[in-house]
Order: structure tokens, then C-alpha cells, then sequence
């Protein structure tokens, strides 16, 4: 085997020295393992968030590029905010919102509490429970569409089973007062399991020692619910809340395919809107204007969320 | 047996096992519904009341993967007696295989853009996270919360911008498009859930390979890399499922080229309207893989839906 030249040197050079030769410095790998991250998030999220915000200003249409833009101040905000259709929109995406929440946490918290008295094999009908949450909301919720049909569905004909009457009469997607209701079906179904697994995180977390003492204080288990287990697992419940509360305002692949928005403008949620008004109206400015205001309205909500969810971490 | 003040009765543990179990059966039925539709014949699939019992046809993975023609007596005469036994299902219809369905390409594309960039997402978050949480980066919870915060943003909202964007490079329905755009929303998560798997290694490893002559590099990939696999594993496999699943991004951005399952599973027509077996077909085969990573996962699950704020 010949040794180079360069070999040599490095041979006789002190390790020290060597070290430095050989490696960068801690602060240069620092930036040479960070600068790519950074950089594709501010090149794919952060320019295109300057570039709506200044789009939001102007009356661009994206079919008609050859079309001088003007700039138009304010005016894309005030007529969104003015207009009723938007608050119809703002109106949906709040019932969907609130009964999902209130829905998935009832039913989540029940179950968690429920996997946490460690019957046998509570882990394999976990991860059961888990599949939907997995799975692609928009090939799920095309399906839904077939269990909703009339006659043919096999949830009407589960429901009509039951109550009685005929699964031809209703239809959970075209009738203006179900629809609502069909998504909040669909997205509970598909989402109660991720309320599960982090409430069962929040209940495991509690330590044993706890309810030891509180049975040798002689409190009632009823008691013990509700000042040991509720509180201890509320932190746990609030950030479950926070993550389907994000989630659900940017709701669009699962109701797209459900239904449409449809019928009339029922099920139309803040994406679902804003996607006809950017990919199907072309209103570029209107929307970009659009955009902001829901961006906006998710970081306040959220940050103030936050806040009061540390609060509750701290008592 | 021990016998604990905090042990649950055994007619509790019957008891919240009986519903659990209810539940998941409830539950699980969509998903055997998909299934079971997948291997029914168009007329068993709207058939009131609902059947249980049938008998199984691939008819409907032989629609999801032709394209087919109404045959005129002409035709099947030219055409000879079916060759295939997928052709003789669809001469049992009285149609006629004109050729290969889009699906194949499409599930393709979900392949390449699904695993492209996940290890891509893999790669840079790996350097990112361990950057993090070792050196003393300047601003660097100002900047993990930028990390964080690019998720809340609703993607209609950038698809915008994007859809200019990639117009203007001819990103738009590309594959690199799409593996780029992944790549980026799915940094987040697997920086934040990254950087705490290596947060729990203790740094001692590491100082114990620098005094041994290694440079930083070094005890990157030959210490940390390895104690880290099972992190940067089911973190990968969650990118890939996010990526697999994503919809919004992709009905926006692609049409032809690049288009993913997602977008197109729910497009699948027959000849008569919609073909529900063959649209339960394809939703079978692109979902059962998730099903088998999230059995992987079931370890992980908890932390990689809160993006490592819960771990168990």
C-alpha cells in the first residue's frame, strides 16, 4: 500500500491541530445543518405568505395576467368583511367546529378512560380504533358518500333499522338540515381516536399515588373524578382541543369530497369557499385578501388558546 | 395476584371492555365496508338491503385498472375469444379492454412523490434537528416556532402564491414540484419530532467519540445516527403517510403528470355512472399499506400526532 504524500502530513500533523484541519467548527455545521431547512420553509411557506399579502392589495386575476393590476388599498378587506355570504361560510365552519370538538372529546375522553382500566387486550382494540385517523381523508370521505346514499347506504339503512321507516326517505348529504350534520359524523368518526391517544396519554401520566391517598382519605370515586382525574388530565384535553380546533379551521379535503360544500352553500367551510373564489372565480386579489384574514384569525385564536392553556399548566 | 386500592375490578375491566370493543367494531366497519365493496359486482354493490354475504368478484380490480369499451357484435367477433381471465370478466359485461386505466400511473406517482419526499423531509430535517439540539443556534426557539407555525396555515391559503410560483419555474405538475413542496410541509413535523429523539441520547456518546479523535461529522453519522434509527424511522414513516394522504395540494397543483391517487380515486366512472366496486378497489389498495405502517407505528403513534408535544 503507498502512502501519499498528503497521508504523511496527516500522520505527523498533532491530533489537535489535526481536529481542527479535518472538522468546521461548531458554529459553521451548526448553520450548514440548519441554512437548508430554513431555507425551503422560507422559499415554499414564508415568500408565498409576503406574496398573498401584497396580491391582497391589488385586483389580480391569475386567468388574466395580460391585464394591468391596480392597486387597490383596502378595498378587497372591507368588502369581504361586509359581505353576508362570508358570514354564512363563518357560520358552518363554527357548527362544524363546536360539535366536532364537543362530539370527539366526549366520546374520546370516554374512551380513553375506559382503555385505561387495562382490560386484556385493550392494546389491540386500540390500535384498531386508531385505522381511521391514519388514512387519507379525501378517498374516506368520497366513500362516506356511499354509505350516505339513500336506499342503497348503508348508514341510512343501519339508522332505519333501528328507528324504523325508510332509508329512501333521508338523504345525509342532499337535505340542507342533514348535511351539517354529515360531516360532523364523517370528521368525528375519523378524528375521535386522536382525542383518545392523547387523553390516554393524560390519564396514564397520573400517578397511582395519588388515588392511593385519596382512598385512604375515604373519597368517593365520584369525588376522585372530578378533583384528581379531570383536572390532572385537562392540560392533556386542552392541547387535544388545540390540535383538532387548527385542524378542522383548515377543513377542506374530507367535506370537499363529502360534500361538496353542498347542497346550497350548507357545508361550505372557510377552504372550501376560498378554493371557488382562488381556482374557480379567479378572483386572485379577493382571495389573497381572503386568506389573510383566515390566517389571522387562526394565529389570534390559537395564541390565545395557548395562553390560557398554560395557565391551566401551571395551576 | 397484587392486590391495589387502584387496580380495577374485573367486572370493570368487563365491563369498559365490552364497550371499547364495541366501539372499534363500529368503528372498523367503513373500512370492511371499502373492502368488501371492492370485491362485489356492480349489482350486489347498490343492492338494497345492504348484502353481507356475496359472492366475491375481482371485477372490480379488473375495472380499476382497464379502460373499457361497449362491444358491438362486430367487435367481439374481431376480437376473438378472451385471452385472460380479466378479459373474460369484461366480456361477461359485454364490454371489450381498450387498454391500461390511469389508476397504475397514478399509484405510481404517489410511489415517487410519497418516498422522494420523505427522504428528502428525512435528510434535511435529520441535519436540522440535530443542529438544534446539540449547538447553541442563534434564535433558536424564535426559529423552531417558525418551524411550527408553517403547519397552521390553512394549504389553500399558499396554494396561491404556489400555484404562481411553480408556473413561473414550471414547477407546476411536476413531480420535483410536488416532492418540494412535500418535503416542506412535512419539515415541521419531523424537525420538532426529530429533535426530540435526540434530545433523549445522552450527549456523552458523542463527547466520548470527539476525545477519541472524531470529528463532529463522524460522531454525527457513526454515534448518533445509529442510536437515533428507531426516531428517524417512525418519523419517516410518518412523513409518509402525511404525503400519501394529502389531498388539497394536489388537486391544486396537479393534473396530468404528477397527479396523485388521492385526486383520482374519488374520479373513477364506469361505463354506467359511478362504478362504486372499483372506486372501493382502489381506495383497498391505497389504504391497506397504511394500515399495516400504522400497526409499525402503534409505539409511536402518540407522539407523531402531536408533533412530540405528548410522549409516552
Amino acid at each position: 500500500m503507498t502512502t501519499s504524500p498528503i497521508q504523511k502530513v496527516a500522520d505527523h500533523t498533532p491530533h489537535g491541530v489535526a481536529r481542527k484541519i479535518r472538522g468546521l467548527s461548531d458554529r459553521a455545521i451548526a448553520w450548514i445543518f440548519v441554512a437548508p431547512t430554513i431555507f425551503l420553509l422560507l422559499a415554499v411557506n414564508i415568500f408565498p405568505l409576503i406574496w398573498t399579502i401584497r396580491l391582497s392589495f391589488t385586483n389580480f386575476r391569475v386567468n388574466r395576467p395580460n391585464k394591468d393590476v391596480e392597486w387597490v388599498g383596502l378595498r378587497n378587506y372591507e368588502r369581504i368583511l361586509n359581505d353576508p355570504d362570508i358570514w354564512n361560510t363563518m357560520q358552518a365552519t363554527a357548527h362544524f367546529l363546536i360539535w366536532t370538538i364537543i362530539l370527539q372529546v366526549l366520546i374520546g375522553f370516554t374512551l380513553a378512560y375506559l382503555i385505561n382500566k387495562k382490560f386484556k387486550g385493550n392494546d389491540l382494540w386500540t390500535t384498531i380504533i386508531v385505522f381511521p385517523m391514519m388514512l387519507s381523508p379525501a378517498v374516506v370521505g368520497n366513500f362516506w358518500t356511499f354509505l350516505y346514499q339513500p336506499q342503497i347506504g348503508l348508514f341510512n339503512y343501519v339508522v332505519t333499522f333501528f328507528t324504523g321507516g325508510d332509508p329512501a326517505d333521508f338523504s345525509m348529504i342532499g337535505d340542507v338540515r342533514l348535511a351539517p350534520w354529515a360531516i360532523v359524523i364523517a370528521d368525528t368518526w375519523m378524528w375521535t381516536p386522536f382525542v383518545m391517544l392523547i387523553c390516554l396519554a393524560g390519564l396514564r401520566s397520573i400517578p397511582d399515588s395519588i388515588y392511593e391517598a385519596a382512598e385512604c382519605d375515604r373519597a368517593s370515586k365520584w369525588r376522585q373524578f372530578w378533583t384528581i382525574t379531570i383536572p390532572m388530565a385537562l392540560p392533556f384535553l386542552m392541547l387535544a382541543v388545540l390540535f383538532r380546533g387548527i385542524e378542522n379551521f383548515k377543513m377542506f379535503d374530507l367535506v370537499v369530497q363529502l360534500t361538496g360544500g353542498g347542497p346550497g352553500n350548507t357545508t361550505t367551510l372557510t377552504s372550501i369557499d376560498l378554493k371557488r373564489e382562488a381556482f374557480e372565480k379567479w378572483r386572485t386579489g379577493y382571495s389573497s385578501a381572503y386568506a389573510v384574514i383566515l390566517f389571522v384569525t387562526v394565529f389570534g385564536l390559537a395564541s390565545i388558546y395557548v395562553k390560557a392553556l398554560n395557565k391551566v399548566k401551571e395551576r | 395476584m397484587s392486590f391495589s386500592v387502584t387496580e380495577p375490578t374485573n367486572g370493570t375491566k368487563w365491563f369498559a371492555g365490552i364497550l371499547v370493543v364495541a366501539y372499534a367494531v363500529i368503528t372498523i366497519i367503513p373500512l370492511l365496508w371499502i373492502i368488501a365493496t371492492g370485491l362485489k359486482s356492480p349489482a350486489d354493490s347498490i343492492s338494497y338491503p345492504p348484502v353481507v354475504v356475496f359472492e366475491p368478484t375481482l371485477e372490480g380490480y379488473v375495472n380499476l385498472f382497464t379502460d373499457r369499451t361497449r362491444a358491438t357484435e362486430d367487435m367481439l367477433e374481431e376480437a376473438g375469444p378472451p385471452q385472460t381471465w380479466y378479459e373474460e370478466i369484461a366480456r361477461e359485461r359485454g364490454t371489450i379492454i381498450s387498454g391500461p386505466s390511469r389508476y397504475g400511473e397514478r399509484f405510481l406517482n404517489s410511489v415517487i412523490i410519497g418516498f422522494g419526499s420523505t427522504a428528502l423531509c428525512m435528510i434535511l430535517g435529520t441535519a436540522a434537528a440535530y443542529a438544534f439540539s446539540r449547538f447553541r443556534v442563534p434564535l433558536k426557539d424564535d426559529l423552531l416556532f417558525f418551524i411550527l407555525s408553517t403547519r397552521m396555515m390553512p394549504p389553500i391559503a399558499v396554494a396561491i402564491p404556489i400555484f404562481l410560483m411553480f408556473r413561473n419555474l414550471g414547477l407546476n405538475d411536476t413531480h420535483l414540484g410536488m416532492i418540494l413542496l412535500y418535503t416542506a410541509v412535512n419539515l415541521s413535523l419531523s424537525v420538532w419530532l426529530l429533535k426530540g429523539f435526540i434530545d433523549e441520547i445522552p450527549i456523552e456518546y458523542e463527547e466520548a467519540a470527539l476525545i477519541d479523535g472524531y470529528t463532529r461529522f463522524q460522531a454525527f453519522y457513526k454515534v448518533v445516527l445509529p442510536q437515533a434509527a428507531t426516531g428517524i424511522a417512525s418519523t419517516a414513516i410518518f412523513c409518509l403517510i402525511f404525503a400519501w394522504n394529502e389531498y388539497a395540494f394536489a388537486v391544486l397543483l396537479t393534473s396530468g403528470t404528477a397527479q396523485t391517487a388521492p385526486p383520482f380515486i374519488p374520479n373513477i366512472i364506469g361505463v354506467n355512472g359511478k362504478d362504486w366496486p372499483a372506486v372501493a378497489a382502489g381506495a383497498t389498495i391505497f389504504l391497506v399499506p397504511v394500515m399495516v405502517f400504522t400497526v409499525l407505528l402503534r409505539k409511536h403513534l402518540l407522539r407523531g400526532i402531536t408533533f412530540g408535544a405528548v410522549r409516552k
